[in-house]
């Protein structure tokens, strides 16, 4: 069956290949996560421990066991889909995450959508009209994006639309206290809320989400717009488009079938990068909308060695990234069937 | 908890509580309701049960709006406005009376007949017991403050009847009624907890961590780790004055900055422990309540393992170079208490002092030329990451202050999960800075954590025999004893002329309200909402 479906087999095949890629995390997390600094157990054995009670601690963190034999045991939970006990959050790793990447999802995605939508017009029109006003429009948001750290321009954000404006929602989280947040089916508040029909949280939750967004889309719009304007430069400068052009083709049709779609490939692959760096990158904004999302989890449970919750982290995040690239491939193939994976 | 709060339930209430909340900003801000109040803390609560390992401090309020304990402290007037607790009157909270036997060995307890769990189950000596036995047998934390107070075994406690509870003690002390009172000995709801234990966790430490059974002033509605907890109000309290507001939400916004457009906007009533710097900005516009913590003090320690340091002049000579009031301006912007320039002459045993000495560096300068080092010598300034707000600054002043009388200092960072690991266990930073502050507010009790040989906060590794024994004497001893003052005196005398700490001045905790009134200080640092009431 496999062998009548090259795409599938192909993609298995992907999918097998990222498994060593996996291990290798587990076992640096592991290990990456013992070399740092601290001891948990002085940290959570509470502010008057002694020597006596920082050793009971240490034996129901199960740290007083040999390295290796904790790595067994780690190792024997994971294949339970048991991520152990985050210390800082007290509750499982597993919860933990299933609530908080999505919560990140959600803000990076649309984000990232935001981002799209306005980068990647304003950069097919910047190279349609090199040196005009749109060009320079491109240029200056492009920069303004890149140079502002998106903790400034969170709270310059909040200061305008919610402090003296007061047209934002309070920047509270995810849903404001008079809400209550919707059934825990996808995590994502908008497809969970839509699903339930209830649309008086969807609106709660959709502007909640404005500011954060747009903050992020401000960061990740920039590389997006640039890489836009500069690979639709290359491709409108080409020996096909001078041929489609002559060929009398309308303009509408050179632009978009011919020269947008060989633009695409670069866009996605920085798409895909971008994303990526967004998702780590978000602690920040996370933390100036109370967004309580992966990257500030990921943050507290390193400042304080909390084992657990930095190596599921790390390992949502690693199957994640494996996820993604699988994603751009399958994305490349699409735009441009030259690219097959048979030729990699 | 999530149980009895139907989804629907929640909503109708929240429904009724959003017609009055700012939330509507077409509603004035005086047409806001009574019944709800909102605050924002950049603090995690991690669990609701304070006996857990790794619970974090901001989870303690839990254990103080929740459940409650035999006794509870007073209330008076704080030094820097609003109210603060007074240590030194004891009222009941699930007691009713108590009485002390003549050798003070026997505490005896009466219940309070008309108390009762969430669940309607009356509160009993047995529950007591059962919540005692579990402080001082679970280990960590919990257990090391049980011991404080004398409290150590299970068979010190005993339930008489349903309504006598007695506690006997191995020596009499003047600690063991205020650690009664401390958020730790609370009453849990030992029929529930035990239905919920298994063999593995006879304690319900699971059970318990996310779901209170106490008979406190409220119950939690709700709780979302790293979001937010919602307290609702328990109308059959019968442990003090039934708290004016209904609900109280507990927002977490790690950015200070947000904390403070959210209370400036009055979408949030109170925000509790705010930046110093807000504090003193906010000072003029809304109410904001700085109140010193008590028994606290932030110190400059030279670690007596660092060879120059046990030099007495050298340790004189940084005393007297130390730049007090830039470090009291930039790093508590003014809020707190100074600790310099005091009388050397020890006339009372108020606890924190202030030291006798003062910025000058011409003395200083003699010192060190009358040390050892006259040349001076290099040293490292340890701070930690995660307190860097109050430490960075400090350690740039005393930098730039210690370079001038020839003690090259380099300032190392450290991250906060080494930081305990570093400065109190190992007591291996040679200068640091350090902040210990004592819940039993006896200078003995701070004197017991921060100056006796290898305890915890002691990260000087001091050691002076005469201070072992007054401590040992004075611990337990009451304050009343006419040898207690002239002991203390002494303790103050050796330590300010020794100084393995060097205090530089007294923290404050900043709290800010827009719309709630009632604010209390407590030792404990965290908020007491029961009496917390909009205006």
């Amino acid at each position: 069956m496999l062998s009548s479906h090259p795409r599938l087999r192909a993609t298995l095949w992907r999918v097998a290949q990222s498994i060593p890629v996996v291990i290798g995390v587990v076992v640096i997390s592991f290990l990456l996560t013992r070399a740092l600094p601290g001891d948990p157990a002085v940290y959570f054995a509470g502010v008057a421990a002694d020597a006596a009670s920082i050793e009971e601690t240490r034996v129901a963190m199960g740290l007083d066991k040999p390295l290796p034999q904790q790595f067994v045991l780690y190792v024997g939970d994971l294949m339970r889909g048991d991520l152990g006990m985050s210390l800082s959050s007290g509750r499982s790793v597993v919860d933990d995450l299933a609530n908080r990447l999505p919560a990140s999802l959600e803000l990076t995605l649309t984000a990232l959508v935001l981002a799209v939508v306005i980068a990647v017009p304003l950069g097919v029109l910047a190279a349609t009209r090199p040196g005009t006003w749109v060009d320079h429009l491109c240029r200056v948001v492009v920069t303004a994006g890149v140079s502002l750290p998106t903790f400034f321009t969170g709270i310059l954000l909040i200061y305008i639309f919610y402090y003296l404006m007061g047209i934002a929602p309070s920047p509270l989280g995810r849903l404001d206290f008079i809400y209550l947040s919707p059934d825990h089916v996808t995590g994502f508040y908008l497809i969970d809320a839509a699903l339930m029909g209830d649309w008086e949280t969807w609106r709660g939750a959709a502007k909640q989400l404005i500011l954060p967004a747009s903050t992020l889309a401000l960061f990740t719009l920039a590389p997006i717009a640039r890489m836009t304007r500069a690979a639709m430069l290359t491709a409108l400068s080409s020996d096909f488009i001078r041929t489609a052009r002559a060929a009398g083709l309308s303009s509408r049709t050179v632009l978009y079938r011919y020269a947008f779609r060989n633009a695409l490939l670069p866009v996605v692959t920085t798409l895909g990068m971008v994303f990526s760096f967004a998702l780590g990158a978000n602690v920040l904004v996370e933390k100036v909308f109370a967004w309580p999302g992966i990257g500030s989890y990921a943050v507290e449970a390193l400042v304080v060695s909390d084992y657990a919750a930095v190596q599921g982290f790390v390992l949502a995040m690693a199957l994640l990234f494996v996820a993604l690239n699988l994603v751009i491939d399958l994305l490349y193939t699409a735009i441009d069937p030259r690219i097959g994976f048979d030729a990699k | 908890m999530t149980a009895q709060t139907s989804r629907r339930n929640f909503l109708k209430m929240g429904a009724a509580g959003a017609s009055m909340l700012p939330f509507l900003r077409a509603m004035p801000a005086g047409a806001q309701g009574s019944d709800t109040l909102v605050v924002v803390t950049g603090a995690t609560i991690n669990s609701l049960d304070l006996h857990r390992t790794g619970t974090s401090r901001a989870s303690y309020q839990v254990g103080i709006n929740c459940y409650d304990r035999l006794l509870t402290f007073g209330t008076k007037e704080a030094p820097g406005g609003g109210l603060s607790y007074d240590y030194t009157v004891i009222e009941p909270e699930l007691a009713e009376s108590w009485t002390e036997s003549d050798d003070g060995l026997t505490l005896t307890f009466k219940l309070k007949p008309d108390a009762t769990f969430w669940d309607g189950r009356k509160v009993t000596a047995q529950d007591v017991k059962w919540s005692f036995d579990r402080a001082v047998s679970v280990g960590g934390f919990p257990t090391v403050q049980m011991k404080a107070g004398g409290l150590e075994r299970p068979d010190q406690f005993i339930a008489e009847d349903e309504e006598t509870f007695v506690i006997k003690l191995d020596r009499p002390s003047k600690l063991t009624i205020p650690d009664l009172a401390v958020p730790v000995p609370y009453i849990i709801n030992a029929v529930e907890a035990q239905e919920n234990a298994t063999e593995d966790d006879p304690w319900a430490m699971e059970y318990l961590h996310t779901t209170p059974a106490g008979s406190g002033a409220y119950k939690v509605a709700r709780w979302t780790p790293g979001e937010q907890l919602v307290y609702d109000r328990n109308d059959a309290w019968v442990g003090g004055p039934l708290p004016a507001v209904k609900r109280v939400v507990i927002r977490e916004v790690p950015s200070p900055a947000t904390r403070r457009a959210l209370l400036e906007r009055g979408d949030v009533q109170v925000a509790f422990d705010i930046p110093d710097k807000d504090a003193a900005e906010l000072a003029e516009t809304l109410d904001v309540f700085s109140t010193p913590v008590e028994n606290c003090i932030h110190c400059l320690c030279p670690n007596f393992a660092f060879e120059p340091f046990q030099d007495a002049n050298v340790r004189k000579a940084i005393a007297y170079a130390v730049p007090y009031e830039d470090i009291f301006q930039a790093a508590a912007f003014g809020r707190g208490l100074p600790m310099y320039g005091g009388e050397e002459e020890i006339t009372d045993i108020a606890w924190p002092r202030k030291t006798q000495y003062y910025t000058d560096l011409d003395k200083a300068r003699e010192l060190m030329a009358a040390s050892a080092y006259p040349d001076g010598f290099e040293v490292p300034l340890s701070i930690s990451l995660d307190l860097a707000s109050w430490m960075e600054p400090t350690a740039l002043l005393v930098q730039e202050a210690l370079g001038k009388i020839g003690i090259t200092v380099e300032i190392e960072k450290i991250p906060g999960a080494n930081w305990r690991t570093a400065v109190l266990v190992e007591k291996r930073l040679p200068l640091h800075l350090e902040n210990f502050g004592g819940w039993l507010n006896t200078p003995d009790y701070y004197f017991f954590w921060a100056y006796q040989d290898g305890h915890l906060f002691n990260s000087s590794n001091y050691r002076n025999e005469e201070i072992e024994d007054l401590v040992n004497a004075t611990l337990h001893m009451p304050m009343d004893d006419p040898e207690y003052a002239p002991k203390i005196k002494r303790m103050f005398e050796i330590v300010l002329d020794e100084l393995p700490r060097i205090p530089l001045y007294q923290p404050a905790l900043n709290v800010a309200t827009n719309g709630a009134e009632g604010y209390e200080f407590w030792f404990h640092r965290q908020l007491d909402v029961r009496v917390l009431k909009a205006v």
